[in-house]
């Protein structure tokens, strides 16, 4: 028997409602003094719903006897199979059956029951035990409650709001901030987390210091207004969308999206506010007179994968069509997971089936068909079909990098004439139709507005209402996730009932009341976040961190965060001298190990091999990288990229010994050492200031005196290697594309080559810190 | 055992420092020996003790799965019908077909012909297990096969049929088989992944793969297949670049290692302890790696009894035999496709060299680790995504003819790894259309074979956005009756 008191470690928490937000729910147990009030949201409904909600919550098909316990009426109610009894007697545990089930022992009576593989902690009894005694208060769920811009703390830290807030969660846990990071180190964290490339030397000289009229805050608004802000902000809108290059499914055949994509990068840069870019996106067609850009935007909706498998039933797979568009709707903008009540109520928020398809009838009326031939008719759009002229390319798609004289189709949303009538389908089975339903949003998110049309625009109209609880609430917490590796809310796209609690349930209304009231301004947002003293602080970790905070939840120092896939690339090319810096067009093949396409194929279609690109297409960032769905770019697999099979929100971050050998065996990085060492070989005689360069570029930040020592001896290592084997010299460099001078084929070329290739496998070069 | 877990959940914030540290491959299988939720630290300790890893005593230990995909007709290979030759040409009656769906390619055909196999079929060893000319070699190993016939599935796609073989749902990112079991079991062999991908292809009708299929979906990153490739390279970016030795391989490490050690005094970031470490293993396998793959050193024995398609990189027979020798050091989960079965219109042509591809290297592989006492603890299935219908598709001849999708009946088998062995499960009707008895659902096969691996797949969950997630979703009845 282990003592209880040991089961729970020890956190105070002075405060109310707000104080707790540990997002790993119920991991760190919670001690409480008999004064502090239990709160439903924080407390006790993570448990209901982990726990008990599967049957005696929302989906009334699964519910146990009658007793529902997500809903305060119902859970104080008589109980209907055991009369006289109540599941919940406010102020009296003891008569409450729902805590005599849950300390009973008897399998028969037990809750949860030893069928479930579920069971509560003896600190989750406790908690509920406190709860019932305290009159067993119900909440409404918070992220569904109206989003009210809270007062702000009086803290004396930092810059402005955000500080206030997490300064004062700072100290209630016993933390005190980090100094600030140090000019170098912050540059190259702006530098990445607006533009998604490293920081130019220039760039480094400039501000080095932020000295004069070269401000801190004149470096944000110069990488804001840099063209590279849309390619770096539109990764993450992209792994929404679930943008890809082909079809899927078998034949995974090339459709042309890539104008979308485009569009994205475009709308970012001009700083679209956030409600238009989603009123575009999710209805551009049905707005008064829609011009072509606003088409374009609405490919969103056409992203998800096409069979063109022969022999499919097409309803099949038109239903599937209009599913996915539901669920990415939900997930991506709503963070709400509601493909559960694709079959059945769902269990754990108050989403019912019927509910589901009222929402999957906005997108069940477009004219798209499930199925337009197979893949030997393929085509790189489907009806409904954007075509983009030369005249449009001259004018308002000036953005769409097209360069040849053809004209372009792209798959977008068309609203039929004659609407077709939503059933709901019997678990979820495209031949089970049941009862005809109109289109509609959950209730207990926020009520349709009757003066809204019932179609997409209403829809987008109702999203971007300012009463809407989650929109702004979800989209900020993905920027606090894009810069601080993790939201708010971890569960980025779960704020339902099973999600994860916000960590700064104050800051997230905050911010998400702030980001409407000032126009869902997205570059206003990220400046908000880069000004704070949070952001800026350093990144150096103490054992108080790993003692106290070891998931650096509470932001007492900066995070340390491995570059995305597309942005190692990025870093790559970049610092070699090699990027190309074009902006959009379509897809490019960059060297990638042979036979993958190859392996993998039915052998029908265009994409049966693979044919890499050449010449300056080899030097592009990554996010051009052409993405086939049933074989994604091997590399960013490997470095936790979405496969955009899905809708995606958070990517993983992992670390694994095949990002090891990709770092050192991909003839990108050996390409880009080798066109920078010959470069440097060239343009210094010292080979201790060409490795000073090359370290600052990869770097970003000057080379320290232990440092420089170790990079000269391994120089040195491998020259006299080199030099007692020059022909290993030739080997070692003729690598990648980009044409060598035969007179750089020198053994101290190669030996400073190898030096930066080990440049580029440090941890801190792909690392954001 | 209990209090000691409980000492390990206190330690929490301790270990999961720790379990930054021990994020590869390796530390998979020393995280699995103990509780694996402590290590990755991300889950409840009540969890961790329900999902105490094996839940009962393994009977295999390891999997290889031959995966014939495109679908294999069951009435050419394991399901004897002889009265779809004697009703040669005749409308399947609809009492048979019960108004069951059909796929575009047949639901506009006037008529449902029956057509009878092209190929004898004989009984062998002394299960006397029905088995066709197609397989002279599998059909002397007979009795170490459990076949089933009365597999049934419910996609009637091969997308998304073959997605829910491996994942237990047809659409959706969910983790594959094997990520599973490298999430619940990890590796035995540090220097390895825990689940290795082999892919060849026949002549036949081609379907094609999609690494989607060896994804670890919303699982860690590590846990996801890793895919051989016969090309320059086994395993992905493995060879170190040309012109550059051993002594230089290490001398980088070494390089690079310093400069890390140097970041991590002003850090103080576990992760970069853990970066040196994934580079210390990338190094070992690059060792390890083509040590396995190279087959030029098995004896004469070993490419006679896999045939000599073995030395040819790329082809079932190679695989097969690569199989075995990642299986026998360690790798959990081997998982080989061949493509070619989707059989649509010539048959019989079609089958004949699908057959010739996989017969003896199927056969050869169940006799090899037979051979070296291994196949009582490697669990060897074989089979497609769904069956073939019993009528003909297109025009039909005795001696030409196609079969279009059928989810409803198939077979597959499995061999060793505590399967009874020497039987045949399950029956279907005289038209080979409908399961009489013992059906045996894609969910119920999944569900077997985990609880062969140890594993009750009720318990082999991942909370994911809110849902805890099973490889056989909400379903999945283990099979008792196969089992040894």
């Amino acid at each position: 028997m282990i003592p209880s008191r040991i089961l729970l470690p020890l956190i105070w928490l002075p405060s109310l409602v707000l104080f707790w937000s540990c997002s790993e729910k119920n991991k760190e147990n919670t001690s409480l003094l008999p004064a502090d009030q239990i709160s439903y949201n924080f407390h006790i409904r993570p448990i209901l719903s982990d726990k008990c909600f599967a049957c005696h919550g929302p989906d009334a098909n699964k519910r146990e006897a009658n007793l529902r316990l997500d809903q305060e009426e119902s859970a104080f109610a008589a109980l209907k199979d055991s009369p006289g009894k109540f599941a919940l007697v406010a102020g009296k545990p003891l008569q409450s059956e729902v805590y005599h089930r849950i300390t009973s022992t008897d399998p028969n009576e037990m809750m949860p029951p030893p069928t479930s593989n579920l069971a509560l902690s003896a600190s989750e009894i406790e908690l509920i035990k406190r709860w019932i005694e305290q009159g067993a208060v119900y909440e409404p769920h918070w992220a569904f409650t109206r989003i009210e811009k809270p007062k702000v703390p009086e803290e004396e830290w930092g810059n402005h709001e955000i500080d206030r807030f997490v300064g004062l969660k700072m100290k209630e846990k016993g933390l005190a901030p980090n100094p600030d990071a140090s000019s170098s180190e912050l540059i190259k964290r702006v530098s990445l987390d607006l533009t998604g490339l490293p920081p130019s030397l220039e760039l480094l000289n400039k501000y080095s210091g932020f000295k004069g009229q070269y401000s801190y805050e004149k470096l944000i608004d110069e990488l804001l207004a840099s063209p590279s802000f849309g390619e770096k902000m539109a990764i993450l809108w992209l792994d929404i969308a679930r943008y890809s290059d082909s079809y899927g499914y078998q034949d995974d055949n090339v459709r042309t999206q890539w104008p979308y994509r485009d569009w994205v990068i475009h709308a970012f840069n001009k700083n679209l506010p956030y409600d238009q870019f989603l009123t575009w996106q999710l209805a551009g067609d049905l707005l008064p007179n829609p011009n072509k850009e606003q088409l374009l935007a609405t490919a969103f909706n056409r992203n998800h994968k096409y069979t063109e498998e022969g022999g499919v039933i097409e309803e099949e797979y038109r239903i599937e069509y209009v599913l996915d568009k539901t669920n990415t709707f939900s997930k991506g903008i709503l963070g709400i997971t509601m493909e559960c009540a694709q079959c059945h109520d769902h269990k754990y928020d108050p989403v019912s089936q019927k509910e589901y398809y009222e929402l999957f009838a906005f997108f069940n009326t477009s004219l798209e068909k499930g199925f337009e031939g197979d893949v030997s008719v393929s085509k790189p759009a489907k009806t409904p079909i954007l075509w983009v002229d030369r005249q449009d390319l001259d004018g308002i798609l000036k953005f769409i990098n097209h360069q040849d004289t053809s004209s372009l189709s792209i798959s977008v949303m068309g609203e039929m004439e004659e609407k077709r009538t939503t059933y709901i389908l019997n678990r979820g089975a495209y031949d089970a139709p049941t009862l005809p339903v109109e289109p509609g949003t959950p209730a207990s998110l926020l009520s349709f507005p009757a003066s809204f049309e019932k179609n997409r625009l209403g829809l987008a109209q109702w999203t971007t209402h300012r009463d809407n609880p989650l929109t702004s609430r979800v989209f900020v917490n993905l920027i606090w996730q894009e810069i601080f590796g993790r939201g708010i809310v971890k569960s980025a796209g779960d704020f339902g009932m099973q999600g994860d609690l916000p960590t700064h349930p104050e800051l997230l209304n905050w911010l998400a009341a702030d980001f409407m009231e000032n126009g869902w301004n997205v570059k206003r947002l990220l400046k908000q976040i880069l000004s704070s003293a949070t952001y800026k602080q350093s990144a150096a970790i103490t054992s108080q961190h790993l003692e106290i905070d070891p998931d650096n939840l509470y932001l007492a120092r900066a995070p340390r965060l491995r570059l995305p896939a597309e942005n190692i690339q990025d870093l790559v090319w970049y610092s070699s001298g090699l990027l190309n810096k074009d902006i959009g067009g379509p897809s490019v093949k960059p060297y990638q190990p042979s036979g993958l396409w190859e392996a993998a194929t039915s052998g029908r279609g265009v994409l049966a091999t693979y044919v890499q690109d050449s010449g300056s297409k080899l030097y592009r960032r990554g996010i051009y990288n052409f993405i086939k769905l049933t074989v994604p770019p091997p590399k960013a697999i490997l470095f936790d990229s979405s496969n955009r099979d899905r809708c995606e929100l958070t990517r993983n971050r992992t670390n694994t010994p095949l990002q090891a050998l990709v770092m050192m065996n991909d003839p990108m990085v050996l390409e880009a050492s080798r066109v920078l060492s010959t470069q440097l070989t060239q343009k210094y005689k010292d080979p201790s200031q060409a490795i000073a360069e090359a370290f600052k570029r990869i770097v970003c930040r000057d080379l320290k005196n232990k440092e420089k020592d170790l990079l000269m001896a391994y120089y040195e290592a491998e020259l006299s290697h080199y030099q007692a084997m020059p022909q290993e010299a030739a080997l070692a460099l003729e690598v990648g594309e980009y044409p060598i001078d035969p007179k750089a084929i020198t053994p101290q070329n190669a030996a400073l080559m190898q030096v930066i290739v080990s440049l580029y496998n440090l941890e801190e070069t792909i690392t954001k810190s | 055992m209990e209090k000691e877990i409980f000492e390990q959940g206190l330690n929490h914030n301790r270990r999961k420092f720790l379990s930054r540290l021990s994020l590869g491959i390796g530390s998979v299988a020393l995280g699995s020996l103990l509780i694996p939720d402590l290590f990755s630290g991300k889950q409840e300790t009540e969890d961790a003790l329900m999902r105490a890893l094996p839940h009962f005593a393994p009977k295999a230990k390891r999997i290889i799965y031959l995966f014939q995909n495109g679908a294999p007709s069951q009435l050419e290979t394991f399901d004897y019908k002889p009265l779809l030759r004697t009703n040669f040409g005749q409308d399947l009656p609809e009492s048979i077909r019960m108004g069951q769906r059909l796929t575009g390619m047949t639901a506009g055909q006037d008529a449902f012909p029956l057509v009878g196999s092209y190929f004898e079929f004989n009984q062998y060893g002394q299960s006397r297990a029905w088995i066709s000319s197609l397989f002279p070699h599998l059909s002397t190993v007979v009795d170490d096969l459990c076949i089933i016939k009365s597999m049934h599935t419910e996609a009637i796609n091969h997308d998304p049929a073959l997605t829910f073989f491996q994942t237990g749902a047809q659409v959706g990112n969910r983790p594959s088989m094997g990520s599973w079991l490298s999430y619940g079991l990890g590796s035995e062999n540090e220097n390895l992944p825990a689940f290795c991908v082999l892919l060849s292809r026949g002549k036949g009708n081609g379907q094609g793969v999609y690494s989607k299929l060896w994804s670890s979906g919303f699982l860690d990153a590590r846990h996801q297949g890793v895919q051989f490739s016969n090309s320059e390279d086994p395993v992905l970016y493995l060879s170190d670049p040309k012109g550059m030795s051993k002594d230089q391989r290490r001398r980088m490490l070494d390089q690079v290692s310093a400069m890390n050690e140097l970041s991590y005094q002003e850090f103080n970031d576990p992760q970069i302890t853990t970066k040196v470490q994934q580079y210390e293993m990338a190094y070992r396998m690059q060792t390890a790696v083509p040590e396995i793959t190279d087959v030029s050193k098995e004896p004469d024995s070993i490419v006679k009894l896999y045939g000599p398609d073995c030395l040819v990189p790329g082809t079932y027979a190679a695989n097969c035999l690569l199989a075995r020798k990642l299986s026998e050091n360690g790798v959990r989960f081997v998982q080989l496709y061949h493509q070619g079965w989707d059989t649509h219109d010539n048959l019989p042509n079609q089958m004949i060299g699908q057959a010739k591809d996989v017969d003896q290297a199927s056969a050869a592989l169940i006799t090899d680790l037979k051979q070296r006492g291994l196949l009582d603890e490697t669990l060897v299935i074989w089979g497609g995504e769904f069956g073939r219908t019993n009528y003909c598709q297109g025009k039909i001849a005795p001696e030409n003819y196609g079969r279009d999708h059928h989810p409803r009946a198939f077979s597959i088998f499995m061999a060793g790894g505590g399967v009874k062995s020497g039987i045949v499960y399950g029956e279907t009707d005289d038209f080979g259309y409908n399961i009489l008895e013992n059906p045996v659902h894609v969910h119920d096969f999944q569900a077997t074979v985990l609880n062969l691996m140890g594993i009750d797949h009720e318990k082999l969950v991942y909370k994911h956005l809110g849902r805890r997630y099973r490889l056989t979703d909400v379903h999945g009845k283990v099979v008792s009756d196969i089992i040894a």
